[in-house]
């Protein structure tokens, strides 16, 4: 997505000549946040089912030549050259990297059939098939994804537990406090929670010596959970291996400057989830942001700094958008703005993290400062409306006026 | 052109509305309400609503 939104803001921004987008996947560009909620629920067809995620394109911004199902696998930022898969070589004036981000595999013994990622339709599809009512699924790691993915499984009728690891539900995402909330709640939904384990052996299905599948996990406590399915949900890695050799800083991600250009290149910017950029929400601290709209914001600033930098102007604006982010699970909507990680403190502005349901607002600070919001069960409108306190002393939104309802 | 919002994909995000506020805005109860016509000086913001819509449920109608 980061890609396609590229092209077309290059577009927006003037440029006319081809534009070129390699991908590994042979699908044309499709939209993610599905694929661990309602395509997993779904009953479509595998046709049906790419229908529904495509992504809209710009007519405005064709032509755009895509080349589909090829893989980037080298390149040089000296002599401006992209070595495909295939072995052939393209040579670009301006490069947008927006090769994202990969799911990170346990690396413990065992079996591999019968473990799972979530990330391609491919992987939805495939595990799709196997969301019976009665299976049992484990789901290691509970950011978003594997959240996402538990409660989809019991919506199932799957028998569900989930391997918290360090963190609690979504902790990364909306902190302490109210990840401890998120958690009570998944189980009264029906989740089970292991909490701060971690899992440390696939177990092998003696059943079936022929098939080595798994049979379920160990934890570091010595405990076997059985399940025949098992999703590991527990985090990612940047897809950098085809721009090594250039002298880049790939410790995490491709560092860029506020303008998203990469640092120690030429005419070449980085995108969406795979980008490191100094974050003026967390101090300037470079940081990769892996939320869907991140791919689509980011995609404006650097087409815009690509198109400067290749026609001879300065960049217009350094990157400044509100990180913003969403999740549905159990029907219910998750969503935030800016940084609560960032925040040092939090304060529950609007009904109660014992009730979830009943519609809860949480803004957190830092230096008495509103750094993030996050509704629970709460119409969006909510958050449009408090948005403008982002970055505002929290007193202001605690004045008595600010809370009335309309 | 005119804008299309495909009710049945729309989940009430809201993300249009701060992107194109002048021609996106939830009412009291959460619902989208939207305006088909829009000046031209608009675009912009209509296709940046398009683009930041989760379910991709915008879209221009008479588009080339």
């Amino acid at each position: 997505m980061a890609g396609l939104r590229s092209a077309e803001q290059m577009r927006g921004a003037g440029w006319k000549d081809e534009i070129v987008l390699v991908g590994d996947e042979v699908h044309p560009p499709y939209n993610r946040p599905p694929l661990s909620k309602e395509t997993l629920a779904s009953q479509h067809s595998p046709d049906e089912a790419l229908n529904s995620v495509l992504l809209r394109q710009r007519a405005s911004a064709a032509p755009l030549t895509f080349r589909l199902g090829e893989r980037a696998a080298a390149c040089s930022l000296t002599d401006k050259t992209i070595t495909l898969d295939s072995g052939e070589s393209l040579h670009y004036d301006g490069l947008v990297i927006a090769t994202g981000i990969r799911p990170r595999r346990l690396d413990v013994p065992g079996p591999t059939p019968g473990r799972y990622v979530v990330r391609t339709l491919d992987d939805s599809l495939a595990l799709r098939q196997r969301l019976t009512p009665g299976v049992k699924v484990v789901v290691i790691g509970c950011g978003f994804v594997g959240c996402e993915v538990a409660a989809t499984a019991i919506s199932l009728g799957c028998d569900v537990q989930l391997i918290e690891g360090s963190n609690g539900p979504m902790h990364r995402a909306l902190g302490g406090t109210v990840s401890a909330a998120m958690r009570d709640w998944f189980v009264s939904r029906g989740l089970q929670i292991r909490t701060r384990k971690v899992v440390t052996e696939f177990l092998t299905d003696q059943t079936d010596p022929h098939h080595q599948r798994v049979a379920g996990v160990r934890l570091n406590d010595g405990a076997e959970l059985e399940a025949e399915v098992i999703v590991e949900a527990v985090g990612s890695l940047p897809n950098t291996e085809w721009l090594q050799g250039n002298g880049l800083d790939l410790t995490d991600g491709v560092l860029v400057d506020k303008h998203l250009r990469v640092l120690g290149a030429q005419n070449a910017v980085a995108v969406g989830d795979i980008a490191r950029y100094p974050d003026q929400w967390t101090d300037g601290l470079p940081r990769r942001v892996e939320h869907w709209q991140g791919a689509i914001d980011t995609a404006k600033t650097a087409a815009r700094s690509l198109v400067a930098d290749l026609t001879g102007n300065q960049p217009p604006a350094p990157y400044s958008s509100v990180p913003s982010f969403w999740s549905d699970v159990f029907g219910t909507r998750v969503q935030g703005l800016g940084v609560p990680h960032h925040a040092t403190d939090v304060r529950v502005i609007e009904g109660s993290l014992e009730a979830l349901d009943e519609g809860v607002t949480v803004a957190y600070t830092r230096d008495n400062t509103i750094v993030g919001l996050v509704t629970i069960a709460l119409p969006p409108a909510r958050l449009i409306q408090l948005r403008s306190h982002l970055g505002q002393p929290l007193s202001e939104l605690l004045a008595p006026t600010q809370l009335t309802t309309n | 052109m005119k804008v299309w919002v495909d009710r049945n994909i729309c989940d009430n995000h809201g993300q249009c509305a701060i992107a194109a506020p002048d021609n996106f805005s939830l009412d009291a109860d959460g619902v989208l309400q939207y305006k088909e016509d829009f000046p031209d000086a608009d675009l912009e913001y209509i296709e940046d609503a398009m683009d930041v819509c989760p379910v991709q449920a915008i879209f221009l109608k008479g588009e080339q």
